[in-house]
């Protein structure tokens, strides 16, 4: 009953307070740096955003910075459909088949618990310093997500609705094709959302360890160089694109999820 | 306890949600210890009804007065009664009906007493530590009705407590119901889409509306109790409220 | 003298539970004839569920036999169509796509499946909202869906677990009268499960009283009221009244 007393705040009034929410907290970052000592470690936003924009003409290093942004999304994009095509196939079949589940259920609860990082030394052994041991590290974090959420969601199909096919007419073949599969869409996406973060996540910590561009590496330059502008630079850079594409996901999951809660 | 008192005024009660009017100028009384039934078609403006009157709404027009006064739920003793039954499932059946009490910060000797008495009322006192996973539908139906009534509400705001349940059990709630409400002088406003079941229950039946809602007629309901549903007054008040509401 | 379409013959249903065998039906023996509407009315929530889920061949029976049409029973199958209380409807389809997923699984050619599903959705009054998705339609509307759902797949016998179970007072009254229409129009052999007595007395042909858990026959009731019944009616409150008495208190 609690939700007699929320009222869904529309859509002017979200983007109004979302604009007043970052324009405060851009105010007292700005007063913090130019009012505390804070400011003889952090540059302000008025700095931090000059040089963003500066940054699309000018290069850091070799590159500026829409190129490093798309140095790093290039990896994120192979490592990520990779591992997501893998993790929802194997995720679902470990769902539907007991003997797929069988062998690779404990296989996969070995790998999952273990953090993305922990496989960058083993990584750089196996495929060396270039872009495949970065594909490599998030693919494994994409795929485990993903996994793990394309199995729920088979695993939650909803047992009357299955029932209900069989009783239709349907066969096994047909109620895997058209009610299992369907129903975890909306799993599978939740998955793929929290995937995109993390792979993001893993690209930053691969480039910091061993690149010659993307974002990941704006960011250690930075802390090499001192120069805390250049960290923010990539910082902002990083939460801007993460924003980007978490939109394009829910525009996606929304236009193919019309019929579910998530989809709303 | 006098009868003519008026507890609660609704007085040209209207609410419109932007262009859309959803209550069209309802205005009626309810005395001190009156069980008022509200029947209307399905669609009509029910929820928003009950959102209006316990305040929570703010009002387009009109205005509604508890004993005198614009209402306010942090003042005026309001309880309610929802279909789901909302007992808190981590704490006792005990536990459940002092918990109004307790939220009232009243004395633990009168929240000891007050709680047995109406579990006793109900029937529960046998059951007064089990947990609500472990009773069934109408006990913890019971459960619902003992809570609301043992904090001695001012009104008792009922929506559709019986919806779900079957004839016979909701005949044997009812009666309880009728009995506590006797015994207890509480004034009880009962929202239904059962006519039958507002016929059974009420001393007043108010007809609603489609929307945007208003009163269609007020009836009086003055058969004698225990009442029989195969009486001919019976049926015919029954025929009377269908006809005013029929749709399907 | 016509062919029993559902025969049970002492039926037995136990579940094996972590604290013992729980008998759920026991020793039920029923036939239904061919276009009768059979209404199993009792209280509480166990045991009919059970009974329509073994008799559609969802759930295996522990002991006796099921036939319908003179098939023993099994497994699920189209010849057996079930509308269930819960909305069972496949929320990622429109109404369309839900009437005519019966004929499409069973390879139906698309032109005739969809006339098939047009036919029902029209005759369940849903014309117009053939491309609604079910989360866009009331709850009588969706079960509307579930009625044409399982009608279009032209099922010898329909099962009907409570389906009104949710909707309110008058909307039931509607879903009844509609039903008893949508019948009328096109017989079918049905078994309608439910704890309403009003609508049990409203649509049965005969009424099996079963007890609760577990459930078994107490008494049956041919119901001769000429149709449409009125609710009110002095015969039909007679009739209320006299079944409710019979029928095991729930607690």
């Amino acid at each position: 009953m609690l939700n007699r007393f929320h009222r869904k705040a529309k859509g002017y009034e979200k983007i109004f307070c979302a604009a007043i929410s970052i324009f405060l907290f851009l105010c007292i970052w700005q007063a913090v740096v130019s009012f505390t000592k804070v400011g003889l470690v952090l540059t302000g936003p008025v700095q931090t955003l000059s040089a963003l924009f500066r940054s699309i003409v000018q290069p850091i290093g070799t590159h500026t910075i829409e190129g490093h942004i798309l140095w790093s999304l290039s990896r994120v994009l192979v490592g990520f459909l990779l591992g997501s095509t893998v993790g929802i196939i194997l995720g679902i079949l470990m769902g539907w088949f007991r003997v797929v589940e069988a062998i690779f259920r404990p296989l996969y609860e070995i790998i999952r618990p273990i953090p993305p990082i922990a496989w960058i030394p083993l990584s750089i052994l196996w495929f060396g310093l270039g872009e495949p041991s970065k594909y490599f590290l998030i693919f494994i974090s994409a795929f485990c997500i993903v996994t793990t959420n394309a199995y729920a969601g088979v695993k939650a199909v909803d047992p009357e609705l299955m029932g209900a096919a069989r009783m239709l007419g349907a066969n096994n073949r047909q109620v895997f094709s058209t009610v299992v599969l369907p129903s975890c869409v909306p799993h599978i996406f939740a998955g793929l959302q929290i995937a995109v973060g993390a792979s993001w996540g893993c690209v930053v910590a691969a480039e910091m360890i061993r690149a010659s561009e993307g974002v990941g590496w704006v960011i250690v330059k930075g802390q090499e160089g001192n120069s805390t502008v250049q960290i923010l630079v990539g910082i902002v850079a990083i939460g801007i694109v993460g924003f980007v594409l978490a939109v394009i996901m829910r525009a996606v999951e929304a236009r193919l999820c019309k019929w579910s809660v998530r989809g709303k | 306890m006098e009868k003519n008192d008026i507890i609660l005024q609704v007085d040209h009660m209207t609410k419109s949600f932007g262009d859309l009017k959803v209550l069209n100028d309802i205005s009626f009384n309810v005395h001190r210890g009156e069980f008022l039934c509200i029947v209307g078609p399905t669609g009509c403006g029910k929820t928003t009804f009950l959102n209006c009157i316990t305040g929570l709404y703010n009002l387009t027009g009109g205005q509604i007065l508890v004993d005198g006064e614009p209402v306010d739920t942090k003042k005026h003793n309001i309880a309610y009664i929802f279909q789901e039954y909302s007992t808190m499932s981590w704490l006792t059946v005990e536990q459940n009906v002092a918990f109004g009490l307790k939220m009232k910060k009243m004395p633990k000797e009168v929240i000891r007493e007050e709680t047995a008495k109406v579990l006793e009322m109900v029937g529960l006192t046998k059951y007064k530590d089990y947990y609500p996973v472990e009773l069934s539908t109408s006990m913890l139906q019971r459960v619902v009705i003992a809570r609301a009534f043992a904090v001695k509400p001012d009104i008792l705001l009922m929506d559709e407590p019986y919806g779900q349940l079957d004839v016979e059990l909701r005949f044997r709630l009812e009666d309880e119901l009728i009995k506590l409400w006797q015994q207890l002088g509480t004034t009880v406003i009962f929202i239904t889409h059962n006519i039958e079941e507002a016929v059974y229950l009420s001393e007043n039946i108010l007809v609603l509306t489609n929307k945007p809602t208003s009163i269609k007629k007020k009836l009086e309901n003055t058969l004698l109790r225990p009442r029989n549903i195969m009486e001919p007054e019976f049926i015919g008040l029954r025929n009377q409220v269908t006809e005013l509401i029929k749709w399907w | 003298m016509t062919e029993n379409m559902i025969n049970c013959t002492n039926m037995e249903k136990t579940f094996e539970t972590s604290r013992g065998p729980v008998p759920v039906i026991s020793d039920v023996t029923l036939q239904v004839q061919e276009n009768e509407f059979l209404v199993l009315f009792g209280p509480g929530q166990c045991g009919k569920s059970t009974m329509i889920n073994c008799m559609s061949g969802l759930e295996p029976v522990t002991g006796g036999s099921v036939e319908v049409n003179g098939k023993r029973v099994s497994a699920p199958g189209a010849d057996r169509g079930v509308v269930y209380q819960k909305i069972t409807l496949f929320p990622w389809l429109t109404v369309m796509g839900n009437v005519e997923y019966g004929p499409k699984v069973r390879g139906i050619s698309k032109k005739e499946r969809r006339e098939r599903a047009q036919h029902y959705i029209d005759l369940v009054g849903l014309n117009g909202f053939e491309q609604s998705y079910p989360n866009q339609l009331s709850g009588g509307m969706q079960q509307r869906v579930g009625i044409a759902r399982a009608y279009c797949n032209e099922p010898a016998v329909l099962f009907m677990d409570e389906p009104f179970g949710h909707l309110d007072a008058q909307t039931r009254y509607l879903m009844q009268e509609d039903l008893m229409k949508i019948w009328e129009k096109e017989k079918r052999t049905i078994v309608f499960v439910t704890n309403n007595i009003e609508e049990a007395i409203y649509l049965a042909d005969r009424i099996v009283v079963m007890t609760n858990c577990p459930t078994h026959i107490k008494k049956e009731y041919r119901i001769r009221l000429p149709r449409p019944r009125d609710y009110v009616d002095p015969k039909f409150l007679q009739l209320r009244e006299e079944i409710s008495a019979v029928v095991d208190k729930a607690l």
